[in-house]
């Protein structure tokens, strides 16, 4: 299994994603400004702030030379992990439903948050149980999850709810308590938390490690 | 790869060619923040009156901030050498020995002018600069902490507006730049009111082999500008704004202060690491105040070399900008290097990748003389010693002040408060209540290295890679990262002792108002102490002097005390100071601040996964005072809310004795034997059990001694809320506190379990739900951070 992560200008978590997606396989980077997926099985776009985050959050990245393949990609059912800004680029992109709006605070706050499975269905959570609690640290400051009441219908009824913040864990007041999301088909997931820094107990946690075994599918005894 | 570029090209000037334009005259000298007696130095120096360029190039290299020329006679006396030392002042930053062959590079700055004026960027700023003396190194940054100091929030809107400010733009450069904000220290007092502090001090990490120093070399080499374009933002930056007294109109002074963009500095900071970890580049240097003028002339000076530069070469971010304000310029984001001709395409190939500017603006030459042309018409042209070295030092007249500069505090707390009441207002204040509502808006976890998040422990602890590992992405990328070995969620080596470094910024301004020797000794044992409760210990110190006009003789004195205090605890903890920063002139319409040296310092432990937190761990562990400093009222947090003035001097610490208990908890640490550490500092011990039994979610109770007299009752109350250096209150079972006593005072008091915090020595009790505590010191900075 091999998983490229991509690296945007102002990208600040792709060493971590390389480093979780290295504990369960191979794992490369992939240059923003490359239409080149350089044949991967799975792609981790990963957090930070690509251009600056100039415009609007993922607004820029979307139209980047890569994300043309990543969406191919996707849309040809290759497993595609967004996290945090990552998240926000595929919902920018079309490939994820829903937006991502500035914290409710209207600050940057980082703190670990405890997330529940909502499907298992999708290609990072297959394995793991619906209603596991998972904790993994949240950092943002655009991460305020919404859809329209029709479309947050629909998630539902698709079960593409793919992580909830447990009770009193909502970070930054989204909708419906959602801290993730996949498409109908599962292939490709985002949420806001990192999992990419819950991969070493000595940091903290080692639930985040999950996702990406998931992804090999490679069972992790819980 | 860039077509071949054309490389800079001079013209023929005859030595001793005197440059176009008018000279300003002594008028404009004196405008621009020079004396009379040093421009007639200048002149001397220069054999003719100095034309526009120069002149406003030897007020910057002249100014305080950037000659020192009050502090250098002072800053000679500190010690500098020591056996982890890799780099000691005069570099962009120290650095010193860490474990598995990593070299740490730090230093501690300030922004404290700017961040008075104009908070939000003023802080960013200060956060960017200290990051690029990081990189400029070759060292990829890896933690930012920063000490902060305003007036007190509960009174002052301006105070909250400068506090919500700086956190912003501090947390805004960091989170955006991908380096974690592992922590620092925020205090609040009165003297701050209208000249808050904003101390940045940075991380960095960096093999022997990649380390860069930033003299410039080889005689024909090329100058290369890169990051971002100039302009006219932070004019007159470390003349006009950072070396006078802030006053009424500070207003006008908002277009000195620079605006930071992080995005530019992050993609000129992965470009630097590039350029460095390829080889392709032979010195750099970042451009911070004084920006061009200053960057390009020290790096002549330390070279022992003459460059020429041409302005026009210098990519613009508005047309029409004068010779002088190119050379003066303080845009953030700019970085200078020197590199041979043959590698300029390379280096400009990096420069197109990411996405900045890049320019051969000039060339090194053998002329010991710092030529500036404009369109190859010689606009300044002037010897680098004279610019660099030549300086006038200025000796300092101190005298101790009659009485005390400092108004008391306002007065908060009764005086027959009960000792709850006393501990609940404490926990709530501030200076001590919890600091999350500030730490989580900045990102404390990129890069994967933060065993111990701020506020967790007594000091921020950060994993150090690998000895075989590379932080560079392109050799991670080219396969130095294949799939571990072991089970899932293991680092390779997860089951073995994790090597780390620790790191502590501390610098109480009260102490050192009472008593600038001793107090800035207890500043030294404090941030070492701090150290001690992770199990570190101390390889090196940074230090950032943030004092009011150094020309009056009170300041003089607390200078003078300070850095004496500063050299005599270095020296007795075995620890060199490995750079810093002298922030003068920290005054405003309310008088001068609290005489304020911050201290940062790096630590080393072996092994991260003993590190003992801060709070009580399990029900029945013993709980003891260590140490056997004598607890004072006197200066304390204690006594400020009851609004009692400053003290006029402080005890004659024991710093060998202090340095003996700090040893052993740290050694006790190592052992794994505590189940908890933290230092006695603001609040006392009665403050630190509380703090440890909120951080635990558990009880204590405590019993010290049933005396009844007056004097036991007194004598109780400085025990609990008194403060003094090499204190700690720490947790274990019998055996780990009996073995710690056969090295230093130990006085077990109490046992931890029950949901309660209960105290009873002599007349003095206190019995207090956890939750009750701990819900008032969550609550103490919250409301300011709406």
């Amino acid at each position: 299994m091999r998983f490229g992560v991509v690296r945007f200008p102002g990208t600040c978590d792709e060493i971590d994603a390389l480093r979780a997606c290295a504990a369960v396989g191979d794992a490369e980077l992939l240059w923003h400004g490359d239409a080149d997926l350089k044949g991967v099985d799975a792609v981790v776009v990963p957090g930070g702030f690509s251009y600056g985050d100039y415009l609007r959050v993922g607004a820029l990245a979307r139209f980047s030379p890569v994300m043309g393949e990543v969406i191919k990609f996707a849309e040809a059912g290759g497993p595609v992990l967004g996290i945090c800004n990552g998240f926000q680029i595929l919902c920018e992109a079309g490939l994820l439903p829903g937006a991502l709006l500035p914290n409710l605070s209207m600050r940057f706050v980082c703190r670990e948050v405890e997330l529940v499975v909502g499907t298992d269905r999708a290609a990072f959570t297959r394995g793991i149980d619906v209603g596991t609690h998972l904790t993994i640290p949240a950092k943002h400051k655009c991460g305020r999850y919404y859809v329209p009441d029709d479309q947050l219908a629909e998630l539902h009824a698709n079960d593409q709810v793919l992580f909830r913040y447990a009770a009193g864990h909502n970070p930054n007041g989204s909708i419906d308590d959602i801290a993730g999301v996949c498409n109908v088909a599962g292939n490709v997931a985002g949420l806001m938390p990192h999992p990419e820094h819950a991969v070493d107990a000595l940091l903290g946690s080692v639930d985040g490690l999950r996702l990406f075994a998931a992804a090999t599918e490679r069972a992790v005894a819980a | 790869m860039a077509e071949t570029q054309a490389l800079p090209q001079f013209p023929d000037v005859a030595a001793g060619a005197v440059p176009e334009g008018t000279p300003p005259g002594v008028e404009n000298a004196v405008a621009l923040g020079l004396t009379r007696e040093e421009y007639a130095l200048v002149a001397e120096k220069m054999e003719r009156e100095p034309t526009q360029v120069e002149l406003a190039m030897f007020s910057l290299m002249w100014s305080e901030h950037c000659s020192y020329k009050h502090s250098k006679k002072l800053l000679g006396t500190l010690p500098t050498k020591g056996p982890d030392l890799v780099l000691g002042p005069g570099e962009n930053a120290g650095a010193v020995q860490a474990a598995n062959g990593w070299i740490a590079a730090f230093k501690v700055e300030s922004h404290n002018h700017p961040s008075a004026v104009e908070p939000f960027q003023g802080a960013a700023t200060g956060v960017g600069g200290i990051l690029r003396d990081i990189f400029a190194l070759g060292a990829r940054p890896v933690a930012v902490m920063d000490a902060l100091r305003f007036g007190e929030p509960e009174d002052s809107e301006r105070s909250r507006f400068l506090l919500d400010g700086a956190v912003s733009g501090i947390g805004h450069y960091g989170n955006l730049i991908g380096v974690p904000n592992i922590g620092g220290d925020v205090y609040f007092e009165g003297p701050y009111e209208t000249n808050c502090l904003v101390n940045a001090m940075a991380i960095g990490l960096v093999r022997k082999e990649t380390l860069t120093l930033s003299a410039a070399e080889g005689v024909g080499n090329v100058v290369v500008l890169f990051g971002a374009s100039t302009g006219r933002d932070g004019i007159g930056g470390a003349s006009v704004l950072a070396s006078a007294e802030l006053g009424e109109d500070d207003a006008s002074k908002r277009p000195t202060v620079q605006v930071g963009d992080p995005f530019e500095e992050k993609k000129v900071m992965e470009c630097s690491l590039e350029l460095l970890e390829r080889g392709l580049i032979v010195s750099l240097q970042d451009l911070g105040a004084a920006g061009l003028t200053s960057s390009a002339s020290e790096m002549a000076s330390k070279g022992e070399v003459g460059l020429d530069l041409d302005v026009s070469l210098v990519p613009l971010r508005e047309a029409g900008l004068e010779p002088f304000e190119v050379m003066v310029s303080e845009s953030q984001e700019r970085m200078l290097c020197v590199v041979e001709p043959h590698m300029v395409d390379e280096v400009l190939a990096v420069t197109e990748k990411w996405e900045v500017y890049g320019a051969p603006i000039g060339l090194v030459t053998d002329s010991r003389r710092f030529r500036v042309f404009d369109e190859g018409t010689l606009v300044g042209d002037m010897p680098v010693p004279a610019l660099v070295d030549d300086c006038p030092l200025y000796d300092l007249h101190p005298e101790k002040p009659s009485e005390s500069l400092y108004p008391a505090p306002p007065k908060r707390l009764a005086d027959d408060a009960t000792p709850g009441v006393v501990l609940r207002t404490l926990l709530g204040s501030p200076n001590l209540a919890d600091r999350t509502p500030l730490f989580q808006q900045y990102d404390q976890i990129v890069q994967s290295r933060t065993v111990r998040r701020p506020g967790e422990a007594g000091a921020a602890v950060l994993a150090i890679p690998e000895a075989d590992a590379s932080l560079a992405p392109a050799d991670i990328a080219a396969g130095a990262l294949g799939a571990a070995p072991g089970a899932a969620g293991q680092e390779p080596g997860a089951d073995g002792p994790r090597p780390a470094i620790a790191a502590s910024i501390d610098g109480s301004g009260r102490r050192v108002a009472a008593d600038p020797y001793n107090g800035t000794i207890w500043n030294v044992l404090e941030c070492a102490a701090n150290l001690a409760t992770v199990g570190a210990r101390p390889l090196g110190l940074t230090n950032n002097l943030n004092f009011g006009n150094p020309e009056k003789p009170a300041i003089a004195w607390q200078l003078t005390e300070a850095i004496r205090g500063l050299g005599d605890a270095c020296r007795a903890m075995d620890t060199p100071v490995v750079g810093g920063n002298v922030s003068l002139y920290n005054e405003g319409t309310t008088g001068p601040i609290y005489p304020t040296p911050v201290v940062g310092m790096v630590g080393e432990l072996p092994d991260a996964t003993k590190t003992a937190p801060l709070g009580f761990a399990r029900a029945g562990d013993r709980i003891a005072i260590v140490g056997r400093s004598r607890p004072q009222l006197e200066v304390s947090e204690l006594a400020k809310l009851r609004g009692l003035p400053i003290p006029d001097g402080l005890p004659a610490w024991d710093i060998a004795e202090a340095r003996t208990t700090i040893e052993a908890v740290r050694d006790a640490v190592r052992r794994g034997d505590l189940s908890s550490a933290t230092d006695v500092a603001e609040g006392g011990i009665a403050t630190a059990i509380a703090e440890s039994a909120i951080a635990g979610g558990i009880g204590a109770q405590i019993d010290a001694g049933d005396g009844t007299s007056d004097a036991a009752t007194e004598a109780a109350w400085h025990l609990l809320f008194g403060e003094a250096p090499g204190l700690f209150v720490v947790s274990g079972s019998a055996e780990a506190l009996a073995r710690l006593e056969e090295h230093t005072g130990v006085d077990v008091i109490g046992i931890v379990g029950g949901d309660r915090v209960q105290i009873h020595v002599a007349g003095v009790a206190i019995d207090e739900p956890v939750d009750g505590l701990g819900a008032v010191w969550r609550g103490g900075l919250a409301p300011f951070f709406p």
